[in-house]
């Protein structure tokens, strides 16, 4: 794994957007070949959503022939409440950049047949070509997407119920009113995160340092389903100062030294106006 | 590609780089149009896959409901009031003359007249949308013969009347018709007022209280029966007492029924309320406030001689003379800048300030936010009107009546349904 450390939330958001840019740019994405993204929500990633909507605004970077897919939504929820995963990317991402709406593809929480929502999302991801970049985060138990502890590790796109932590955590969003929580989402499996050709997982805040702690210094284990990507060939993590207090300082040390290289992933920073013919 | 088309074939525009007013706060937020009415873009691109098919650079400027005005007697030289030969021409070309203002929906405005004026000129003000060719008319707004003759202001005494019963027969035979009426003003202490005001507000004409000498309890009752709004606060009725608060002591009242807010027309046009009286009122009951112009025929005209309903005014320059005297008025000379007098009084009757002038003042001398200012001509009146959930507002599947404004508060452009029907 990459193991990029920036000393605060806003470095290490522009960081990962400068990342998430250049690759766009460098894959040169047509109408024949699109960029597939698999996207996150949360508090965690908004500060590299904001970075992205910037290099869109100043006309560096276009999402006309990128295809993203979220990793969950929650079940039940109407599409335009403003905690579904929809209002989220809509609200944060879409509604500023000039990606398409038929190239967007979020888990519909209220379809009629749940199940069959999940292997239809499999089966879109399979039909754009599989995710050549898929970000996520990770929750304070480990957990990516709703994969909550005990998940398997190589688990596909289904409906999971979650913990009662999880809904707790949630509350807030629902005006502290624990019946107004969904108890049910709509998840990709770890299983369907490790077929990406890349991952990249943001992690930031004391709050996450022993999650990220269980996933890089310990085993792959299920019960911090992150760790599974102990075992992928290709995974950044990209975290703040804070998230790494649970590391060991040799961890820390080992791979601040190799910043300079994996600086080199982010620059020069490549904009679509140098493509431009 | 605009959409998938599983809703409309439409075009869509998008406006964009502004401000809008929305949720009472300034935005930085696209506004979505199509088909007239103000449009969901998230709905647009989840459910059609859509997405605009032209895009309007508004240069940061301010996006705004478009204004309403429920109190103007005319204007250009026209007198809604007077029946003309042409009356359906007279408001066409003030509807028209106002969307300069940023006003998108207006309530003609007839003053205290005889009987055969109401006969003849309600039928000829239809209730109308607005369009490229003006403003739309929401309905009249009868401001009398109901009323006191003591706070008759300047309406004709000849023509004051009182209730015999209350009820429709009377009015029927005041009015002749009330199809095309949104308001009526009268003064509740009259006998058998309350029936006139059950009457009219079960229609959903909006009764108001005006040109009155009622006391606080008399206001309150006819609150109760529902009259829902206050001419003018503080012109033509009894003054704010401590001990006798008067109309104005609505503002405040713990009679009001719940659920129900009573609302009030300012014309702040810094003569007919001193601004200190208007902030007074403004922090006393925010939402209450409703922006109106009152304004004369003479509203946009050069100097002159003028009518107003069935009397007899001069202007000159910007200062207002008795008709026939020589002298100007000195006591009052250096405030006259955008009202005039009726001839041989000191009374004032109705201003020549337009609505945006309103609105800039209104912030000005209140302090209020820009929102606050903004809101008072728009989303109150609709309110008030019971309409808001069309105008008044741009929440998703109103009405696209809206303004361009820049950050003085210039009206810039003037769209009603969508469709740019004026540019600076």
């Amino acid at each position: 794994m990459r193991l990029v450390i920036l000393d605060d939330y806003d470095l290490a958001s522009e960081w990962a957007a400068k990342y998430i840019r250049n690759r766009i740019v460098q894959f040169k994405p047509t109408a024949d070949r699109y960029f597939t993204l698999g996207l996150p929500t949360g508090s965690t990633p908004l500060g590299c959503y904001r970075k992205l909507i910037e290099y869109h605004k100043n006309g560096d970077l276009s999402f006309k022939f990128v295809k993203t897919f979220n990793m969950d939504e929650y079940v039940g929820l109407p599409r335009d409440h403003p905690e579904s995963y929809h209002s989220y990317m809509w609200n944060n991402f879409f509604k500023h950049i000039d990606i398409e709406p038929q190239n967007t593809h979020i888990l519909d929480g209220n379809a009629s047949d749940l199940q069959a929502e999940c292997a239809a999302f499999e089966q879109q991801i399979t039909a754009a070509g599989g995710i050549e970049l898929f970000v996520g985060g990770i929750g304070p138990d480990g957990h990516i997407a709703f994969n909550e502890p005990g998940s398997s590790l190589v688990s596909r796109t289904r409906v999971k119920t979650l913990a009662k932590d999880t809904i707790v955590a949630n509350a807030r969003f629902f005006g502290n009113d624990l019946s107004k929580v969904p108890t049910m989402t709509l998840t990709v499996g770890v299983g369907t995160v490790m077929d990406a050709r890349e991952v990249m997982i943001l992690i930031t805040g004391a709050h996450k340092a022993f999650a990220l702690y269980k996933a890089i210094e310990e085993g792959v284990n299920h019960m911090w389903t992150v760790s599974a990507f102990q075992q992928h060939p290709r995974t950044i993590f990209v975290c703040d100062e804070d998230a790494t207090l649970e590391l060991r300082v040799k961890t820390v040390k080992y791979f601040k030294g190799l910043m300079h290289v994996h600086n080199q992933l982010v620059e020069p920073m490549l904009s679509v106006k140098d493509y431009i013919d | 590609m605009p959409s998938n088309k599983s809703v409309s074939d439409a075009p869509i525009t998008q406006f964009v780089n502004c401000r809008i007013l929305k949720d009472h706060k300034l935005q930085w937020e696209d506004l979505w149009v199509r088909e007239g009415k103000i449009l969901n873009p998230e709905k647009l691109f989840f459910d059609e896959e859509g997405f605009a098919d032209h895009k309007v650079d508004c240069e940061d400027k301010i996006i705004a409901p478009g204004f309403i005005d429920v109190q103007i007697n005319g204007g250009y030289g026209i007198d809604f009031s007077q029946a003309s030969s042409d009356i359906r021409g007279g408001v066409a070309l003030v509807a028209k003359k106002i969307l300069e203002h940023g006003v998108t929906s207006f309530c003609p405005t007839l003053v205290t007249s005889p009987s055969d004026i109401y006969h003849k000129v309600i039928p000829e003000l239809r209730v109308q949308d607005g369009g490229p060719e003006g403003a739309g008319v929401l309905g009249i707004h009868l401001e009398g013969p109901f009323i006191s003759e003591e706070k008759r202001g300047a309406h004709p005494p000849k023509f004051l009347r009182t209730f015999k019963a209350g009820g429709l027969a009377d009015l029927m035979e005041i009015y002749g018709h009330l199809d095309n009426v949104a308001m009526v003003t009268l003064a509740p202490e009259l006998a058998n007022s309350a029936a006139a005001i059950h009457e009219l507000s079960g229609r959903g004409i909006a009764v108001s209280l005006g040109h009155s000498m009622a006391d606080l309890s008399q206001a309150e009752e006819a609150v109760q029966h529902g009259a829902k709004f206050i001419t003018h606060l503080f012109n033509a009725m009894l003054p704010f007492h401590h001990r006798d608060p008067g109309i104005v002591g609505l503002l405040t009242s713990d009679r009001v029924p719940p659920g129900r807010t009573v609302y009030y027309g300012m014309i702040a046009d810094g003569i007919h309320t001193h601004p200190a009286a208007l902030r007074i009122a403004h922090r006393a009951h925010p939402a209450g406030l409703v922006l109106v112009t009152d304004a004369v025929m003479a509203m946009g005209l050069p100097p002159g001689r003028h009518t107003l309903g069935q009397q007899q005014i001069d202007i000159q320059g910007l200062h207002a003379y008795l008709t026939g005297l020589r002298h100007l008025l000195s006591a009052f000379s250096h405030v006259f800048i955008h009202s005039f007098l009726i001839s041989g009084t000191t009374t004032l009757s109705g201003s020549i300030a337009t609505m945006d002038m309103c609105v800039r003042h209104f912030r000005e001398a209140s302090g209020c936010t820009v929102e606050a200012a903004l809101e008072a001509a728009s989303l109150h009146p609709a309110q008030m009107l019971g309409i808001s959930h069309r105008k008044g507002t741009l929440e998703y599947g109103t009405d696209a009546d809206f303004v361009v404004l820049d950050d003085t508060l210039t009206v810039r452009e003037t769209y009603i349904a969508g469709q740019q029907v004026w540019r600076k």
